[in-house]
């Protein structure tokens, strides 16, 4: 069984590359749902023996809302916005992939420093630890605010999957109202995406610079 | 009890997307907002004679002496005196939001920077997500559970950030959605704060409730606790507005209607604050107070220079106010640092903070109106065009800088006193120094938009003051100054009480 989980934590370090190179929207979209479904199946496959009802109804839970809802709704306002198609990266490609890739080592040399508790899957902290990076990386090297957004899933993905590496079981009703916040997350800034592209004709929040301290003198005349 | 204050106002607020009516819609909001109150007031003055009263009217309910076992929710004296804020502003704000409401619909004035005409918000988008912001803020101070107060601190967020888009703008636009992402991915970090915590008390079988961490603090792992501190410093310090991670602060409250600002400043930070205030009391008992209490002096320290900085050649009275709050949420943090008698200065100014602020942004919400500009150098002479709001603009001013008799000036004493009797002089100095300066940026903005030549502009009409709209901010100042001369004994125990729970007795 561990080898299948160890298989997913692969899968997952090797969506976090993808996710730093690709250049369409809608793959990243894509992506990063199917990085949310693989996280959410991972704790049944990591414990041993048959998993609870419990850790079954959150996964399909987690399923439907991450591979399912999400990128709907993300996929609706992409064509809303009727933004450009690819993702418009502020630094380059070769950049990006360097980056997530130092990421990826000083994340394992922090996994192996850290005084966590053993796990017993392996490489499963300094994955989540990247990709919680990877999330970073998207929200600040992309200009897009559908990316910051994808950004955001990507960083609670890793959150989650370090959740799992430390053992620390929340009660059902706090994971699924940390789930609900999320989806109200995705849900909110989707309609605020949607008034930026009416109210900009665009959706680059790098052109959302108009509130600042030192430029104030200009507005207005 | 604690359940009727929680479900009240979700009702209420999904209630309030449904009804047709403007009138009812407000009616409701300003009820929902008295009996909250009430309630509260009745959960104070329950904790106040030992929980005489609640017991008589019934059995079964006992408030704050349910702790030891695991509860979601209860209230400790902190979490009841944060609440008390939290509902009395908002008391004040439904009262001017009603005004408020009724004026824009009326009239919805035109953007000051660039002119267009305000296309608000629906009103019942503005009036539910105001309750449901007030049902997650009751959430966030009842919580007992570190996992449900992020949820619950992620949901304030999440129910504000409508509330900032009232006047929809570019500009308004912009604040929402720095707001909506910045304090997302902060609180992402306090998820792992929570974890952390989690991890820390995993051999002890501790959990991530408060009562069964501070029973096991003793035993957590040390740098597991700390790491956890870390993490939900900063991510709840991002949400309290501490430099450097206050960015979206300003913005959002400069660009919000003057009543979100209230609440924001007043409520909200608060509640952020409770955050890292119930880690800071874990910490503490399992013996790590210099460790957090160093880190909270630093980042204090440094939130009241940036504020400090930015306030002088501000341009816009708004960011001005916005950036005093920065200053007092690091006067608080400072305070907690210190530790010993400056913690109950620190709740002291957090409570005389709140109301002044509020105050001075439900004021500014009528200069706005008066002036229709949020510009310092284009208000002059406010005093003549509308010598109360003149009035109460110069109160508030020297009530928030910390002139005597005020609570906020009795705070500040209090931590400095504390900063000297443990031999910090240099950081009472810049402490001092850094207030000298905050005075005077403040003093001549305020002044010279109170008093000045006013020059009429072409087409301008005398303006009439709703006196509804000030009567909120003139109750707040008067009960600051109270603070300041004479604290009433419950409210006493009260400080007294959520001091010792922030030192992590139980």
């Amino acid at each position: 069984m561990h080898t299948f989980a160890e298989l997913i934590i692969v899968f997952v370090i090797l969506l976090d590359l993808a996710l730093a190179v690709t250049g369409s929207l809608s793959s990243c979209i894509r992506l990063v749902a199917m990085q949310g479904v693989v996280a959410g199946l991972l704790p049944l496959l990591a414990g041993s023996g048959a998993p609870h009802t419990r850790a079954v109804i959150f996964a399909v839970v987690i399923v439907i809302l991450k591979g399912a809802v999400f990128p709907r709704l993300l996929m609706r306002a992409r064509d809303k916005s009727g933004a450009r198609k690819d993702v418009e990266p502020l630094i380059s490609y070769p950049a990006s992939i360097l980056l997530c890739l130092g990421a990826f080592i000083a994340s394992s040399w922090l996994g192996s420093r850290l005084p966590l508790p053993q796990a017993n899957v392996a490489w499963i902290v300094p994955a989540s630890l990247s990709t919680i990076f990877t999330g970073f990386l998207l929200i600040t090297t992309r200009s897009k605010a559908i990316t910051q957004v994808l950004g955001y899933l990507v960083i609670e993905n890793g959150i989650y999957i370090f959740g799992l590496a430390l053992f620390v079981e929340q009660p059902l009703m706090v994971e699924l109202a940390i789930l609900l916040d999320v989806f109200v997350a995705v849900f909110v800034m989707g309609i605020a995406i949607f008034h930026i592209s009416r109210e900009f004709d665009h959706i680059d929040t790098a052109e959302l610079s108009e509130l600042s301290d030192w430029r104030r003198g200009e507005y207005g005349k | 009890m604690i359940i009727a204050m929680l479900l009240l106002p979700l009702a209420a607020g999904i209630l309030a997307f449904i009804i047709r009516s403007d009138p009812a819609r407000r009616a409701l909001l300003l009820w929902t907002a008295c009996l909250h109150f009430l309630l509260t007031g009745l959960l104070i003055a329950d904790s106040a004679t030992g929980g005489l009263m609640l017991s008589f009217l019934s059995g079964a309910l006992s408030g704050p002496r349910a702790a030891p076992e695991a509860v979601w929710f209860a209230y400790d004296a902190l979490g009841l005196l944060f609440i008390g804020i939290t509902s009395l502003l908002f008391l004040g704000a439904a009262h001017y939001a009603v005004r408020y409401l009724a004026l824009e619909k009326r009239d919805p004035g035109e953007d000051a920077d660039d002119g267009s005409i305000f296309n608000n918000a629906p009103e019942a988008v503005f009036t539910g997500c105001l309750l449901l912001f007030l049902a997650a803020m009751t959430a966030v101070t009842a919580s007992r559970h570190m996992g449900l107060l992020w949820a619950s601190v992620e949901a304030t967020t999440l129910l504000s950030a409508p509330l900032i888009y009232f006047h929809r703008s570019k500009r308004s636009l912009e604040a929402t959605w720095k707001y909506l992402l910045i304090c997302s991915v902060g609180i992402a970090l306090a998820l792992m704060g929570n974890l952390f915590l989690g991890a820390a008390g995993l051999k002890a079988g501790a959990g991530l409730d408060l009562a069964g961490l501070l029973s096991n603090s003793g035993v957590l792992d040390k740098p597991l606790l700390k790491a956890a501190f870390l993490f939900l410093f900063v991510g709840y310090g991002t949400k309290m507005g501490l430099s450097p991670f206050h960015t979206w602060l300003p913005d959002a409250h400069s660009e919000a209607p003057a009543v979100v600002s209230a609440l924001l400043s007043g409520a909200l930070l608060n509640c952020a604050f409770l955050g890292i205030l119930r880690v800071n009391a874990v910490c503490a008992s399992a013996g790590l107070a210099d460790f957090t209490g160093g880190i909270l002096i630093l980042f204090g320290l440094f939130s009241i220079l940036t504020a400090a900085l930015f306030m002088l050649g501000q341009r816009d009275y708004k960011r001005l106010l916005a950036y005093s709050s920065i200053e007092h949420m690091g006067i608080l943090a400072l305070g907690i640092g210190l530790g010993g008698g400056a913690v109950f200065g620190a709740i002291l100014g957090a409570l005389s903070h709140s109301l002044t602020k509020a105050g001075l942004f439900f004021t500014s919400g009528i200069v706005v109106a008066a002036e229709k500009t949020k510009r310092i150098s284009d208000v002059r002479g406010l005093w003549r065009r509308a010598p109360r709001t003149a009035a109460l603009w110069l109160a508030g001013f020297f009530l928030i800088t910390g002139m005597p008799p005020s609570g906020i000036f009795l705070a500040k004493f209090i931590i400095l006193k504390e900063a000297v009797a443990l031999k910090h002089y240099w950081l009472a100095g810049a402490y001092l120094l850094f207030l000298a300066v905050l005075f005077a940026g403040m003093a001549g903005v305020f002044i010279s938009m109170t008093f000045g030549e006013h020059e009429a502009k072409p087409g301008e009409k005398p303006f009439d003051e709703p006196a509804g709209m000030l009567g909120p901010a003139a109750v707040f100042f008067a009960c600051v100054i109270l603070a300041g001369l004479f604290i009433p004994g419950w409210l006493n125990g009260l400080l007294t009480a959520a001091a010792q729970n922030i030192s992590g007795k139980l």
